[in-house]
């Protein structure tokens, strides 16, 4: 009797269950049919895709026919992530580092909440702030146009760094105390013990903690393509405007007509986005197995 | 008799609760000195402040004095220079998780120590004098945490001997280990007092009886009775350390 009565939440749970696999394959599927269409069906070549930077997707037959190199596009999505992270990782552990060793009550109390509340900031209010103050900052005191991979790199800096901070603190706080009090009762200095007891047996969590926040700069469009200037051109400085793979899509998504050589190639970019994800995903994995095994 | 530290009406609180009750005790050079009580009698929390471990613990107030050859710890000693002098065994075993050669080595790299050769030498000494040197001489590169059980604490011994203390305080030691990894470890300690000094907290009365030349017994965070263990064990004055000792509760 019993047996039956559960059997309704049975099969609702596992019909969820299928369904989330189903529509993750879908789409992922999808994606690939879509993204492999300007190789198979324009007969556009995989190297020229990846490594011309000549972008003419209207381009008539007449004029030499479409370009579709995305190398430019591709270019700015890791020139801008890269300088994102690099200018957040130190930030954010230091933040974890105070939060966790130098002053828990104020990490609970005031950065804790700060920090979801930048999470909580939608892209659009970051990109228009970055617009408003960082754009004409730049402008007026370093040159150039202030749209620039420098701005694009800072809002990015910024919106990254919570999953940084979030996830260096977790990590921080799980070492055993036991490393900490032996380090301590050898006279070490608070400062010697966290650099050499307790970031390097961190570090796992700490770098699960960078490759996602790479992973959300490289996928964020909205407020990079809001201070980068979206100039298709490969950019010779961190002055010069920039643009990603995400705000080239979002910019001519609405443009193309389905199925023509533009529309295809921003659905192979798209590909490759999902295809570096996917990346993002294995580097995390192989970090967390080379974790797993160490203890 | 020589004492190298002396406790004075040492008061402790964690927030209200008081944990430690006027605790007044000398702790005699290379003797072995024993502190016995059931779990929660404040013995482990008494050892820690012998090296200040209670300080990474925000809510703790402390009142009276322990001296450490007549200076005052919380007074007049600088904390970092003073727990290079009293070295504390855990007790998990509590490697870190690097190699056997860097684990003993910590302790003095971060005193400053850098020229290799002396590196080497205080890692054998350290090794031989913790009895672990011969079992992995040919690993010391090895994972420290790749160790048994035994060894790991052994090796944690070899780490605190590293930086050269006068005293080892020692948190149950052997509490996580086989028995004969135990046996191994007394044996150690019996040897270590000609030239340390050391202060262990343990559960085991056998134990106690075995190594220790004076023991304590802790109540509820009193000190019922001291003395030597000798006396403690065959002559309790106390009714309630003779219950204790006896096996009548605890």
């Amino acid at each position: 009797m019993r047996k039956r009565k559960e059997l309704p939440e049975k099969i609702y749970a596992t019909t969820c269950g299928y369904l989330i696999i189903i529509l993750t394959l879908s789409i992922v599927f999808f994606i690939a049919y879509k993204g492999v269409a300007i190789f198979n069906q324009n007969g556009v070549s995989i190297s020229e895709f990846l490594s011309s930077s000549k972008w003419a997707p209207e381009n008539a037959i007449e004029n030499g026919g479409p370009k579709v190199g995305a190398l430019i596009f591709y270019t700015g999505s890791i020139m801008v992530s890269l300088f994102a992270v690099i200018l957040s990782t130190p930030l954010s552990v230091s933040v974890a580092i105070f939060m966790t060793e130098i002053s828990p009550t104020l990490g609970n109390k005031v950065l804790r909440p700060a920090i979801e509340l930048f999470v909580g900031i939608p892209s659009v209010v970051y990109g228009w702030i970055g617009l408003s103050l960082l754009v004409p900052f730049i402008r007026a005191n370093l040159g150039g146009l202030g749209f620039s991979i420098l701005s694009g790199g800072i809002v990015l800096t910024i919106m990254i760094m919570p999953t940084i901070v979030s996830i260096a603190v977790d990590s921080l706080k799980n070492q055993p105390i036991d490393y900490k009090e032996a380090s301590l009762s050898l006279g070490a200095t608070r400062w010697q013990t966290i650099r050499k007891i307790l970031l390097p047996s961190a570090m796992p969590g700490i770098l699960t903690g960078v490759v996602l926040g790479l992973a959300r700069a490289f996928g964020e469009a909205l407020a990079v393509q809001m201070v980068i200037g979206n100039r298709v051109s490969l950019p010779k400085s961190i002055l010069d405007p920039a643009i990603t793979l995400t705000s080239i899509i979002t910019m001519d998504m609405g443009n193309t007509v389905q199925g023509s050589v533009w529309n295809n190639a921003l659905w192979s970019m798209a590909f490759v986005l999902l295809l570096i994800f996917f990346g993002f995903i294995l580097i995390i994995r192989e970090i967390s197995h080379y974790a797993n095994r160490g203890e | 008799m020589k004492s190298i530290m002396r406790v004075n009406d040492l008061d402790l609180y964690y927030g209200s609760n008081h944990a430690l009750k006027n605790i007044s005790m000398d702790i005699e050079s290379n003797k072995v000195t024993a502190l016995i009580g059931p779990s929660g009698c404040g013995k482990s929390t008494f050892l820690r402040t012998l090296n200040r471990m209670n300080d990474l613990i925000g809510s703790v107030q402390i009142t009276g004095t322990v001296l450490f050859e007549g200076q005052d710890i919380y007074k007049e000693l600088d904390v970092i220079e003073f727990r290079k002098k009293i070295g504390m065994v855990f007790q998990r075993p509590n490697p870190f998780p690097m190699s056997i050669y860097e684990n003993v080595a910590y302790g003095s790299r971060i005193h400053g120590v850098k020229n290799k050769r002396e590196l080497d030498e205080i890692v054998e000494k350290s090794l031989v004098g913790a009895a672990l040197f011969d079992e992995v001489k040919d690993r010391l590169k090895k994972s420290g945490i790749s160790l048994s059980g035994g060894q790991q604490q052994r090796l944690c011994i070899a780490r605190t001997l590293a930086v050269e203390p006068e005293i080892i305080l020692m948190d149950e030691p052997t509490s996580a280990l086989d028995p004969i990894s135990t046996l191994k470890v007394e044996d150690l300690i019996s040897k270590l007092k000609e030239k340390y000094t050391v202060v262990i907290v343990t559960h085991n009365m056998q134990q106690a009886g075995r190594i220790s030349d004076s023991t304590a017994f802790f109540l509820n965070g009193e000190i019922i009775e001291k003395g030597s263990t000798e006396g403690i064990f065959y002559k309790p004055k106390d009714k309630r350390t003779e219950d204790y000792i006896t096996g009548r509760f605890g």
